[in-house]
């Protein structure tokens, strides 16, 4: 039996990785509920972030700027993303899209590679977050509790500017049924172009404050896609609130299941998975299948 | 007011709509009547540019509209109540309401005059409401758009006889706040008591036009179009 505060440690481990597939799974779910695109090349968005954040901390010396405007960088390459090459194809076959949005991870992946190289690239934590703190008898690094009080207080801002704005609800009506928020005289074209925006710069945001946690290399994005689709379908697809439960699941699922069954941590992420999908197959949070 | 002028329709390669032609004007209630699958439903489609026709014309107060999207129709002035009311479920009823508010004339409080109902269950979300509940909400919030000219798809579609015959009188009410209505309904009786003009359609096509009293009168139309004895 480990020790408590293993454990305890642990947790905030998984809770410091939830926060990080919060905020990527947000735009994930939202831009399935809103455009019908499973948008595969979401983890580019969270790579995307990190190496924006490796330049600008880089060329600034500033982490908070990083932070402020690399997921500003990143939803403008989203909005261009979404208005150039994902809008021809809402009217096609989802494989279509399916196939455009796995095009676009090589792309990118190879743009980083090309302007960043293919290493690994560590991300210096900002000088106030830099050592560590201990917490009931856990050695932490004061980073990991800066992600997750960020990260929480994110979850809350994106809370409610969904659930509790005009713009918000214009958001959740076109996720509900994109065609009629149009024949209310809403231009959902702009608003798809607008979530798809906003998914990619929280996808930035969580490579941000990823960086320095798991540094930054090319096929980051990929791999951390799976992860955060699973989140997706257990939290149910369109519900902001299933994608924050599921995310502090998935993510308590893989810390455990790394320290518990090492090399097979995945594993333990498919059977949370599983159990939740064979028990409510529409996910925790997640509309009746039809 | 309305002019639709020949439009075809199709869905993917079937086509819906052989050349239909229909007018509303200003200040006319015109009811469209036909079975199930005579094309009523994919006229106001066309309309509201959800299924835009790929032949005719839609002239709307002297615009041709049949290319726009559907958020510059709906702006534009035509409010719509669509088939099966596609209430917004997760959104409050005051949201529903809002969503597509715009201008002046009807306002939230007007709206909740008219559907008291509505008043007491503004928090509640859209989807909670029981069906004739859902049908006040989808006409309030094309009410809030302001449009001058009102689409309603069915509204008696799956009511109980006596909420059809308040949602005819609420229909009836409206004519005379200079609303121009465009009413699709299977539902004979409610359709002329609230028309001024009908017409009926079979399959894809406007087999027959005429006043409430001549098609009261025109019982093989009536028989072999409507199923009404």
């Amino acid at each position: 039996m480990p020790a408590l505060p293993d454990l305890f440690a642990q947790a905030l481990n998984g809770l410091s990785y939830g926060v990080l597939l919060f905020l990527l799974s947000v735009g994930l779910t939202l831009i399935f509920g809103m455009l019908d695109v499973v948008n595969l090349a979401h983890g580019s968005f969270y790579m995307l972030g990190a190496y924006a954040g490796l330049t600008l901390i880089a060329t600034t010396g500033n982490f908070w700027l990083a932070l402020v405007a690399a997921p500003l960088v990143v939803g403008g390459i989203g909005a261009v993303i979404e208005r150039s090459c994902l809008r021809p194809l809402y009217r096609r076959q989802p494989l279509d899209q399916v196939l455009l949005t796995f095009g676009l991870i090589y792309l990118f992946e190879d743009l980083v590679k090309w302007i960043w190289g293919g290493r690994i690239r560590s991300i210096p934590a900002p000088d106030l977050f830099s050592g560590s703190v201990t917490v009931l008898g856990a050695t932490v690094p004061s980073y990991r509790l800066f992600v997750i009080v960020f990260g929480l207080g994110m979850a809350v801002a994106v809370w409610l500017l969904i659930e509790r704005t005009r713009l918000g609800s214009i958001i959740r009506a076109g996720v509900f049924d994109a065609e009629m928020t149009g024949g209310m005289g809403v231009n959902i074209h702009r608003v798809f172009t607008g979530v798809f925006a906003f998914g990619a710069a929280l996808g930035g945001l969580s490579g941000v404050i990823a960086g320095p946690i798991q540094s930054a290399y090319p096929p980051m994005g990929a791999s951390i896609l799976i992860p955060a689709l699973i989140v997706v379908v257990v939290g149910g697809l369109g519900s902001l609130k299933g994608s924050l439960v599921g995310s502090l699941i998935i993510g308590q699922a893989e810390t455990f299941g790394k320290a518990w069954l090492p090399g097979a941590s995945m594993l333990m992420i498919y059977l949370v998975m599983a159990a939740i999908v064979l028990l409510r197959p529409q996910g925790l949070f997640g509309r009746p299948l039809k | 007011m309305l002019e639709v002028d020949g439009i075809h329709t199709y869905y993917g390669e079937s086509h819906i709509l052989h050349g239909v032609s229909l007018r509303v004007a200003a200040g006319e209630a015109v009811a469209l009547l036909g079975r199930n699958g005579a094309g009523k439903t994919t006229m106001i489609r066309s309309i509201v540019g959800f299924t835009p026709p790929r032949e005719g014309r839609i002239v709307f107060e002297g615009e041709p509209i049949q290319a726009w999207p559907p958020y510059r129709i709906s702006r534009r002035g035509m409010a719509l109540v669509p088939q099966g009311r596609r209430i917004f479920s997760p959104l409050s009823v005051r949201e529903n309401l809002l969503l597509g508010a715009r201008a002046a004339g009807w306002t939230l409080e007007r709206v909740f005059a008219l559907f008291p109902r509505l008043r007491e269950r503004a928090e509640q979300s859209g989807g909670t409401l029981s069906g004739g509940e859902q049908q006040m909400l989808a006409i309030g919030r094309a009410l809030l758009t302001n449009g001058r000219l009102l689409l309603l798809d069915e509204p008696s579609e799956g009511l109980a006889p006596i909420l059809v015959r308040e949602i005819g009188r609420v229909v009836k009410g409206l004519k005379g706040e200079r609303l121009s209505i465009l009413l699709v309904e299977q539902n004979y009786h409610l359709a002329l008591r609230v028309a001024d003009r009908v017409y009926v359609m079979n399959k894809g096509q406007i087999v027959y036009e005429g006043t409430p009293q001549s098609l009261e009168a025109a019982e093989e139309i009536k028989r072999r179009y409507l199923g009404v004895a």
